[in-house]
């Protein structure tokens, strides 16, 4: 019995939201309780970006994330002003291409991976977040190729079909690294 | 095994309403229920349906008023200031006896407030918004497949008692998103509405709708029939959830989004010994008088959790008949209180002990 609740956070246009909705699918698949909550408005337009996503065996209550058993910051600016709401013994990804200074706890586990570098190297364009969520996959002990795919397959609608490929070549980038 | 799809709140609202049989929408657009009008700009052409982003809220409900007295199922959807813009519309179609389903997807208020969710409009909705003596029945879904459930129940509801049903959710509701089982809502037809201005053929009398009575004598009488069917409401259609009650001496009211937040910080207080339960209003108009009333035999504190300066718990209070220690919990203006926030209120009843 175990409820995660993740902190997706970034600037608006890094696909917080998407990589958030790929986790809650995820979790749908695989049979258990999820929730996604997004910050809505004018946050979304340029600012920072963020959602709550909770994932457990138990009925979520509260939608809302607010002391996170892992953080996603993939911007300064969200690392600023979520790193302190982590629960102890909690869980920081990093993406430091974009955050240059270290996480200040050491209560916490923390993973850095350079998530946009890797995306502009390996071709897979602004696709940082699915780079990411390969990496949480990976530390977290979630990966699961099956669901991964049919989760990919409930974000991507089937217009954007062509992008299936490249979503998996980011997150199997991110479990690598 | 159905196939299972998260759905926004917003959207749950709207292919609920699709299911329901509705083919009229009649909108304005206003952050945080956007994604309702969305739905049906995209869904209602494909199914010979009807989707209008109307020039105004008012206009918005004056085409509902109009298409209702046809006899079709229809609705409006908005937020806080959108719907007392259209409340000059709501009084009308009580006034007129007409069926509709209005959505209010809350935000902070007064005025045009903020963008984030709020419970602030339980007055406006559960005392009627508009003038005159009318009420219209209010759900307050808690969870997406709730949106979408009671979305169904209200259209029902509406054209059994021929009133307006509203679905006061607020912008969390509509913007989360949680698995949604749409193969499992129970559909009934619209019924018969021989009061409908269908056309006559020739073959009966003109009906006539219309919420203009000079005569006092006749006002009071129809004011007086229309309160004898809002009684059987009062005696049919209350709703609500006890959580963990059997034991409780503490007892959290709360609704929506409220009831989510109150949901753990019961849990973690319970894990600390705290007998307290909770009672969730899911019609707040008829609000569930008497679960509180009984309630109120045994427990000594209620507390009113609420994205408000504290309007429910009047109900409470009504409810209970004052026998009891009150107590809110409350942020406002697009805050949401804590889990921590409640629990704190929760422990400091505790202590309190009885009355």
């Amino acid at each position: 019995m175990k409820t995660t609740q993740y902190l997706f956070a970034g600037f608006g246009g890094q696909g917080i939201l998407f990589a958030g909705k790929f986790a809650a699918y995820k979790g749908l698949i695989e049979d258990k309780q999820v929730s996604w909550l997004p910050s809505y408005g004018p946050e979304m337009r340029g600012g920072t970006a963020s959602c709550s996503v909770i994932i457990g065996d138990e009925p979520v209550g509260s939608p809302i994330v607010s002391s996170p058993d892992v953080l996603i910051a993939m911007n300064l600016p969200s690392l600023d002003r979520y790193e302190d709401s982590v629960v102890p013994g909690g869980v920081i990804f990093a993406d430091s291409s974009l955050i240059e200074r270290k996480v200040k706890r050491d209560d916490v586990k923390v993973f850095y991976i350079p998530a946009t570098k890797l995306a502009d190297e390996n071709g897979v364009g602004k696709l940082a977040n699915m780079i990411i969520v390969g990496k949480i996959l990976k530390e977290m002990n979630e990966y699961n190729e099956d669901s991964v795919m049919a989760a990919l397959k409930k974000v991507i609608s089937a217009k954007h079909a062509d992008m299936l490929d490249i979503n998996l070549k980011a997150i199997k980038i991110g479990f690598e690294n | 095994m159905a196939d299972k799809v998260l759905m926004k709140g917003n959207e749950a609202i709207a292919e609920a309403a699709i299911i329901a049989g509705c083919r009229h929408y009649f909108g304005y657009p206003i952050t945080p229920q956007t994604e309702v009008a969305a739905y049906m700009a995209k869904k209602m052409p494909k199914i010979g349906g009807t989707f209008l982003q109307a020039e105004s809220e008012i206009a918005a409900i004056n085409m509902v008023y109009g298409v209702s007295s046809a006899g079709k199922r229809v609705m409006t959807s908005s937020s806080s200031p959108g719907i007392s813009l259209k409340s000059e519309g709501l009084s009308y179609l009580a006034g007129a006896d007409l069926p509709a389903f209005v959505v209010n997807v809350q935000r902070g208020g007064p005025g045009l407030g903020g963008i984030q969710p709020s419970q602030s409009d339980y007055f406006q909705a559960t005392r009627g918004g508009g003038h005159g003596d009318y009420h219209m029945i209010v759900y307050a879904p808690a969870s997406v497949q709730e949106m979408a459930a009671l979305t169904v129940k209200a259209f029902d509801t509406a054209d059994k008692y021929r009133m307006t049903s509203m679905i006061l959710a607020d912008g969390t509701m509509g913007q989360m998103m949680e698995p949604v089982d749409l193969e499992s809502l129970k559909v009934n037809p619209a019924p018969e509405k021989p009061w409908a201005t269908t056309g006559t053929d020739k073959k009966r009398e003109h009906n006539i709708i219309n919420s203009l009575y000079l005569k006092p004598e006749q006002l009071e009488q129809v004011n007086f029939e229309r309160y004898e069917r809002y009684k059987e409401v009062e005696k049919n259609e209350v709703m609500f959830e006890e959580y963990l009650m059997d034991d409780a001496e503490i007892c959290v009211a709360a609704f929506g989004i409220a009831a989510r937040v109150s949901k753990n910080a019961i849990n973690a207080a319970r894990a600390k010994g705290i007998k307290v339960g909770m009672i969730r209003p899911i019609t707040l108009w008829p609000f569930p008088k008497d679960v509180f009333k009984k309630a109120a035999e045994k427990v000594h504190t209620f507390i009113s959790v609420e994205l408000s300066m504290g309007q429910m718990i009047e109900d409470v209070k009504l409810a209970t008949e004052c026998k009891a220690n009150y107590k809110l919990c409350n942020r406002v203006g697009g805050m949401i209180p804590l889990p921590e926030q409640v629990l704190a209120d929760i422990e400091e009843a505790a202590k309190g002990g009885n009355k």
